[in-house]
């Protein structure tokens, strides 16, 4: 597959101090669905921005299918938008707005309201057609915006925080419906989010940024399992970080030893940071050993639905989470009370090891 | 305690509606005496009126000086507003658009003409058109009044621009619209209610302004100039008559202005 975005070195220098992106080359392939994610202030919506052609990058070049785009305006590219505040003409129908991209194409009333009666249809809104924006749910005028942002068919279509003024539920549902779209169309999806949980449940690709930067690119898999830097690590999931200095085959912590299996290029004595999931450690139980076992102490347990979310006080004093899916057995009596000594453990190959001291 | 409340309530509610009639009896008790004068059969302002009589008003149509100054009026108060509204609207469009040096100057500047007294502009307008070698005539006064209600258009639609949300002229520009079309079907559309309320207001200032009027123009003169000249000699049932319609004019205007400004979609 041919890269249908290239970004080449684009950068957004609002002054010589403040920067909102800086030196991203990125290359998203035809039906791909990519997600730049961060946090506010990370350049990501920029970023969007400039593929979009509402702003211009300082340095750097936008190749649409192999085109240079970098100064086209957005009426004469072939990418369309899908706003965070929806951008539906208040003054037209739902079928007109929809319609309204298309007789820029020069389709006749009659064709322009034909498809986008077919692509109200697609979002399931087919009896809204004659309806205001004003008269429709959230939910329903994000249809009708990714309904008139797809009409048209576009190369490529960029999604700005798509989901963020919906409720939990409609979001949830939402974010089905749109990898269903985008599997159905074909089209090329960028998303902007913050959201880690809708970039990894969306996307093909995740983009982590940082002050403008891409941080980490890759599978939400691999963005996971294999975070590039604690900041990832932290931004995705969530992760329980100890100071520690490479020893050996592995690294002392202030709690004790860990053996680790990620490759360190670093002398005896450095400073080390490691990171793990609260998922991937566990409580062992009475008399059960393992590898990386450290002492702990129970110092909180937060039920939450799903299971346990136990605080453990290390021997340094170190606070580590420990997820735990809750056995439909267990009686009330084997919840773990607080102050209780128990031993935790990680196995090797789930630990990350970053270089440095950081301070998260 | 609890049979006092109601008492002094009771009281507040009487002083409030009390002043609240004062205020509008005020406000409209003039508009009524002008226009029952105005249909006296008396020709000196006696209350009671003595008697009931349209004289005035076949008076009044069958003079031509008044007729032709109230064509005057029309003629200067339409085109003043058209011109103001095309210089203004696009002022407006440029000052929420573009960011340029000496934008906060240039908005200043556009709207001193608001808070300059009329006099001024009037004698600085005659002594300009003087030096341009242009003879006070209804054009220069249109010229004169355009300037003045400039900055009553940049400010009403430059308020309803800025309160338009930016993104809906990128979807629009997003969608393959060139940026005069954005402006025509989108913009436009969204901003229509301040240009007409701006377009209203206009003409009626233009319609009744005289200090502008008084240095600017020739021989023609505008309804208000000839009322104030006819005033000289006291003021007649006829004048009272002028005003009787003007006042049914600007009431037809204002429901105009109500049901055109009228957002087809509430916001």
């Amino acid at each position: 597959m041919a890269a249908i975005i290239e970004l080449q070195g684009i950068s957004k220098h609002y002054s010589r101090t403040i920067i909102g992106v800086d030196n991203v080359s990125l290359s998203v392939e035809d039906g791909e669905f990519v997600t730049l994610l961060g946090p506010s202030g990370c350049g990501k919506s920029t970023l969007l921005r400039m593929i979009g052609g509402f702003e211009a990058p300082t340095h750097g070049k936008i190749r649409l299918a192999g085109q240079d785009v970098t100064h086209v305006p957005p009426y004469r590219r072939d990418v369309n938008m899908v706003f965070q505040d929806y951008a539906l003409f208040p003054h037209m129908t739902v079928g007109e707005n929809i319609a309204y991209g298309l007789k820029m194409l020069g389709k006749g009333r009659d064709e322009a309201r034909r498809m986008a009666a077919e692509a109200l249809e697609m979002v399931g809104l087919a009896d809204k057609i004659d309806q205001r924006p004003m008269q429709l749910s959230g939910g329903q005028r994000q249809r009708v915006a990714l309904a008139r942002a797809i009409v048209r068919r576009p190369k490529v279509l960029l999604l700005d925080e798509p989901l963020s003024a919906l409720d939990a539920r409609l979001r949830d549902q939402m974010r089905i419906e749109m990898k269903h779209l985008h599997e159905k169309v074909g089209i090329t999806f960028i998303m902007v989010t913050h959201d880690q949980e809708e970039a990894l449940t969306m996307s093909d690709r995740v983009v982590v940024m940082e002050k403008g930067r891409v941080a980490q690119d890759g599978r939400p898999q691999d963005l996971y399992d294999h975070p590039a830097s604690p900041y990832v690590a932290n931004f995705i999931g969530t992760t329980n970080f100890l100071a520690a200095r490479r020893s050996g085959a592995g690294v002392a912590t202030a709690a004790g030893p860990l053996q680790v299996e990620e490759a360190v290029d670093m002398p005896d004595g450095a400073e080390v940071t490691v990171g793990f999931r609260p998922e991937k450690t566990r409580i062992l139980a009475p008399g059960e050993t393992a590898a990386n076992a450290l002492p702990a102490r129970i110092a909180e347990v937060i039920y939450y639905g799903l299971g346990l979310r136990i605080t453990v006080e290390l021997a340094d004093g170190a606070q580590v989470h420990v997820d735990t899916l809750l056995p439909d057995t267990l009686a009330r009596s084997d919840v773990p009370r607080p102050g209780t000594p128990v031993t935790i453990a990680v196995e090797p190959h789930n630990i990350f090891v970053f270089p440095g001291k950081v301070v998260v | 305690m609890t049979q006092r409340k109601p008492l002094s309530r009771f009281a507040a509610d009487t002083a409030l509606m009390t002043y609240v009639a004062l205020l509008m009896a005020f406000l409209y008790v003039p508009i009524w005496v002008l226009i029952a004068f105005s249909f006296s059969s008396s020709r000196s302002l006696t209350w009671p009126i003595p008697g009931f009589t349209l004289d005035w008003y076949r008076k009044l149509f069958a003079n031509t000086d008044l007729q032709a100054a109230v064509v005057n009026s029309f003629y200067v108060a339409t085109f003043a507003t058209i011109l103001a509204l095309i210089v203004g609207v696009a002022a407006a469009m440029a000052l929420h658009r573009l960011n340029f040096p000496g934008k906060t100057l240039f908005r200043r500047l556009i709207l001193l003409p608001i808070t300059l007294p009329g006099i001024v502009t009037g004698i600085s307008m005659l002594n300009m058109f003087r030096l341009f070698g242009f003879n006070p005539s209804l054009e220069t006064v249109i010229l004169g009044h355009a300037t003045a209600l400039l900055g009553v258009v940049v400010t009403q639609v430059f308020a309803r621009l800025q309160r338009l949300p930016r993104s809906l002229e990128e979807a629009s520009s997003d969608l393959g619209a060139p940026p005069w079309k954005t402006f025509l079907l989108v913009t436009l559309p969204n901003i229509r209610s301040a240009v007409i309320g701006a377009g209203l207001l206009s003409f009626v200032l233009s319609f009744d302004e005289i200090p502008v009027t008084f240095f600017l123009t020739g021989r023609d003169n505008t309804l208000p100039m000839y009322i104030y000249s006819t005033m000289r000699r006291g003021v007649t049932p006829e004048i009272n008559a002028v005003g009787t319609l003007i006042v049914l004019a600007s009431l037809v205007l204002i429901i105009l202005s109500v049901l055109l400004s009228r957002d087809r979609s509430p916001r």
